[in-house]
């Protein structure tokens, strides 16, 4: 198991060493393989732990490697020891399987860019930090890799660092993100202080017979982490980087913003499900912002036009459907969704990204159309995404979905409300899904879709900026001057068609009275859970749902053609009916000008009067100006004793003598 | 007679040649003032020689006349160069030496 | 009669000093100083130190006051006013500096009780002051002194001639033409010639 664990994790970080260091000396599709192939190594890795730990009884389920003791002083424990038990290692799987697949897609789709090495180096590191966040045992070596995490996000957002969008989305993200670090680690102080140990298994043994239900500092605790969650995985109020952040490449998107990063909020409060078990006020508050931003965002995605955007928002919603699952205590729901989801919005974007190409890099909804004659395949994966997102059987999101929302009804309290909104989303979800399909693929072909259909791969005259339309250059810190599409490249196509074979498949593993075996594999890492086992949804619930989801989900797909296929002049209307309510969602509930003003604007302002008053004033003023003043003073006081007449030394001397004799005279009597 | 009328007479000098030099321009009138008062000092010494009795008094005053023909010397040296490079001489005026 | 002479030879010293330091010659000034050793060797002789006397009168008076005054001969003994215009309050400071410190020494004198003073002194051997012991004692107890005085004249006279000399720089000796120094009617070989205050201000003889 010791084996397994290290090479999980090291293959990435070798992987992401040498090919930073062959820099110029291999070629870089070579880089690219090299990528892929670390992570293969770390997929055949997790496999191979998930099967040495399925060989042993379930009580042994949850191991513990130790690596190295780096730390045991002052009562804090920080090893770095690794944690192999169900959970993790099914995030390993996933975030592996899954990378695995995007760094394949990105072989190709990146070809052409000046960057491509040092975007391998970089996606390398990410998933180096995502498996080390996953893999970690104790919150020191969480933190840790929750900050890679970050710093990789950023250097992959900013990746055409000349782009002034890119980079200030980058920083964006950042910041938002060192918010929720610093929730994190504030978070785990207060656990810390009760428990006494930074360690997973040991602290979570102990909460029960430390922490009071709903103790203070607990609630506090956990809070914080909630804090941390919600900041790494976008939800409502620390949302605002993930629209931002699609200014980083495609394969980023898909990778850190659909599967892995986004999902990390949601493995934190899976694993943290005891301190949230003994804190229902900070699990029912957790549960609550996940449900508003399921709905917030979906609201959001029916009116933006930028492809991209939508599957963002996209993201957001479905993490939100994940934080409120477990938050709830619906584990199984909100882990199982995130399986599912991974597959199906990588897929999802990798078709968006193929679309791009094909458009010569316009984002923009508005300007495509009639792509499905031209570009068959994405149009298949297009389409089985948008299946499974929107809940359809017998689909892999149908199944998870439905779970979630299952398992909320069955909690038989006022987590139905929850539930309720969750079927609301549903709806919202298949409209916007199949509002961003019909309009890229169906209506009338706009011109590149008219020239790729001849069999000619249209570019730009010049190169611009898809957000600014500012004119670019294709050299190095911008996009390349290639497109690639799903039709032409070999790696982009196996990539989707596993992908797209997880999605329609996917749901096989949680097939409720069926197959039970997600739960019965990750049971060993809740035991213990009040609710892990006991909270089982009666027949009708689950069947019930399953109709009402479904129904659902069809009656969004068929209000999506009505009013995108059949009627398309239909939404222009609607968008001039409601158009305080279009202009409010466009706007994105105006979160952003809400935290520029109570926040961006009050800090800027501190900013400055730091500069103009206190460093100005106090510091050079008083403290440098007021030192070297009186220096200066003092030495030209001096100074004026040293005036140049022989005389006034002599009188100096003589009134020295003098005292001095008085002096004496005084000091005999 | 006792001492101390020597001593007073000593004392005055001194202070005259003090007040002397604080007061006059010319660095010779100031050097003429310093002998003023290396003389007060020399007396003192032999006076009390005499009443101590030995004449070790003497032999420093006598040194001490060595150190003035020196000290002449070299200051009327410094005068006479001062005067060939045709720069006033008045200590008022020669003091470039200044903070 | 010991009284009389210490008189007469104290008046003739504090006069000379006062000459010394008030006339405004410096000519007279060097002969006040003359008439004020000269006191001061008599007064010697009341104290019984013979050799001092005649080093004072022969050594001081004849030889140093001898260069002094062919100094004040060579530079000129303009008449000079001794209030100064450099530094003006501070004539009354010294002054009153000095008065202090004679009033200081006094009472050191006078008012403390040095057990020497009132008494009628040591007693007095023949021989006190004669040259005969001055050089046995220069010659055998002090005779580091002795030698540090001569090693100290012989610097100071090597000095005094380095300090004299004539320096290059401004300009060689011999390349300065008397008859085209008489020739310009600007140069008048005084020290008015100096316009500003130094040769540094006025950068360089001002006939340059």
């Amino acid at each position: 198991m010791t084996t397994f664990s290290l090479l999980i994790l090291l293959a990435p970080l070798v992987g992401c060493i040498v090919i930073a260091l062959t820099f110029r000396v291999l070629p870089s599709k070579l880089h690219g393989y090299m990528g892929t192939l670390a992570i293969a190594v770390a997929f055949a890795a997790s496999i191979g732990a998930f099967l040495n730990l399925q060989d042993r009884p379930r009580e042994e389920r949850q191991v513990v490697v130790e690596v190295w003791n780096l730390a045991s002083t002052a009562g804090v424990d920080a090893q770095l020891s690794l944690l192999l038990d169900p959970l993790s290692i099914f995030m390993a799987l996933v975030v592996s399987g899954v990378s695995m697949l995007i760094h394949l897609y990105s072989v190709s789709y990146m070809g052409g860019d000046r960057g491509y090495t040092r975007f391998f180096a970089y996606l390398n590191f990410f998933v180096f930090s995502m498996l080390l966040l996953v893999l970690a045992a104790n919150f020191f070596l969480l933190i840790v890799g929750w900050a890679f995490v970050g710093a990789a996000s950023y250097l992959l957002i900013s990746f055409w660092y000349r782009r002034r969008t890119a980079t200030a989305a980058g920083i964006k993200a950042f910041v938002i993100n060192v918010v929720g670090d610093v929730g994190l680690v504030l978070g785990t102080y207060f656990i810390f202080k009760h428990v006494g140990t930074l360690d997973f298994l040991r602290g979570f043994a102990r909460v029960d017979q430390v922490f009071t239900r709903n103790e203070g500092d607990l609630v506090a605790g956990c809070l914080l982490i909630l804090v941390g969650a919600f900041a790494k995985s976008a939800q409502v109020p620390l949302h605002t980087w993930l629209p931002d952040a699609m200014e980083g490449p495609t394969p980023v998107s898909a990778l850190i913003h659909a599967a892995t990063m986004v999902t990390a909020g949601v493995y934190l409060t899976a694993r943290m499900w005891p301190l949230f078990e003994q804190a229902p006020a900070a699990a029912d508050v957790g549960a609550i912002g996940g449900c508003l931003t399921l709905l917030i965002a979906a609201t959001i995605g029916l009116v933006v036009t930028d492809l991209k955007r939508v599957i963002a928002y996209s993201t957001m919603s479905q993490i939100g459907y994940m934080i409120m699952a477990t938050c709830s205590a619906g584990y199984l729901g909100g882990l199982f969704h995130l399986m599912t989801h991974a597959f199906f919005k990588a897929l999802l974007f990798m078709a968006a990204g193929s679309v791009i190409a094909a458009m010569a890099g316009e984002q923009n909804l508005d300007r495509m159309g009639g792509f499905r004659r031209a570009m068959p395949f994405t149009f298949a994966c297009m389409v089985i995404g948008g299946l499974a997102l929107s809940g359809i059987p017998p689909f892999s999101g149908f199944f998870s979905k439905d779970e979630i929302l299952a398992l909320l009804v069955a909690r038989d309290d006022w987590h139905i409300v929850l539930a309720v909104a969750g079927y609301v989303g549903a709806f919202l979800t298949a409209v916007y899904t199949w509002r961003m399909i019909f309009r890229a693929f169906y209506g009338e072909a706009v011109e590149p879709a008219r020239e790729l259909e001849g069999g000619h791969l249209y570019h730009a005259p010049t190169h611009t900026n898809p957000a600014t339309g500012e004119e670019e250059d294709t050299d190095v810190g911008f996009p390349g001057p290639e497109h690639h599409i799903a039709e032409r490249e070999g790696s982009m196509k196996a990539a989707m068609s596993v992908l797209a074979v997880l999605a329609v498949i996917g749901g096989v593993v949680q097939i409720p009275n069926v197959t039970n075996w997600l739960h019965d594999f990750l049971e060993p890492t809740f035991a213990g859970s009040r609710y892990y086992e006991t909270l089982e949804p009666s027949n009708s619930v689950i069947y019930g749902g399953f109709t009402l989801g479904a129904a659902l989900g069809l009656a969004g797909i068929a209000l999506a053609y009505r009013l995108w296929v059949v009627q398309p002049e239909r939404p222009a209307a609607i968008r001039a009916r409601l158009a305080g309510v279009h202009s409010f969602f466009v706007h994105k509930w105006y979160f952003d000008e809400l935290i520029d003003t109570l926040i961006v604007r009050p800090v800027a302002w501190c900013g400055r009067f730091g500069r103009n008053v206190f460093e100005r004033v106090v510091v050079n003023g008083v403290f440098v100006g007021g030192t070297s003043g009186a220096v200066r003073a003092g030495s030209a006081a001096v100074r004026a004793a040293q005036s140049g007449f022989l005389r006034y030394y002599a009188a100096l001397l003589a009134l020295g003598v003098t005292a001095l004799g008085l002096y004496f005279l005084l000091a005999a009597s | 007679m006792s001492i101390e009328w020597y001593l007073v007479v000593s004392a005055l000098v001194f202070c005259i040649g003090l007040g002397g030099i604080l007061t006059r321009r010319n660095p010779l009138v100031i050097l003429l003032c310093l002998e003023l008062m290396l003389n007060a000092g020399n007396l003192a010494l032999v006076a009390f020689s005499r009443a101590h009795g030995n004449q070790q008094g003497q032999i420093f005053a006598l040194i001490v006349m060595v150190v003035a023909a020196c000290e002449v010397a070299v200051g009327l040296g410094l005068i006479v160069a001062i005067y060939r490079r045709r720069l006033p001489i008045d200590v008022d005026e020669l003091r470039e030496l200044q903070g | 009669m010991a009284e009389v002479f210490f008189f007469l030879a104290a008046i003739g010293a504090l006069a000379g000093a006062l000459g010394t330091v008030l006339v405004r010659n410096p000519f007279y000034s060097v002969l006040a100083l003359v008439c004020h050793l000269i006191s001061l060797a008599a007064l010697f002789l009341l104290l019984r130190a013979e050799f001092v006397a005649a080093a004072q009168v022969i050594v001081y008076a004849g030889a140093v006051m001898v260069l002094y005054v062919f100094v004040v001969a060579y530079i000129g003994g303009a008449d000079q006013p001794v209030r100064g215009g450099g530094a003006p309050t501070l004539r009354w400071a010294s002054l009153l500096f000095a008065g202090a410190l004679f009033v200081e020494l006094c009472i050191a004198f006078l008012g403390t009780g040095l057990t020497i003073l009132g008494e009628a002194g040591a007693g007095y051997f023949a021989g006190f002051g004669t040259p005969a012991q001055i050089g046995r004692l220069f010659l055998t107890d002090f005779l580091l002194a002795f030698e540090a005085a001569s090693l100290l004249l012989l610097i100071a006279a090597v000095g005094a001639v380095i300090l004299a000399r004539r320096r290059t720089g401004l300009e060689d000796a011999r390349e300065i033409s008397v008859a085209d120094l008489m020739a310009d009617p600007q140069y008048k070989g005084t020290l008015g010639d100096a316009e500003r205050g130094t040769l540094l201000e006025a950068g360089g003889p001002p006939h340059r």
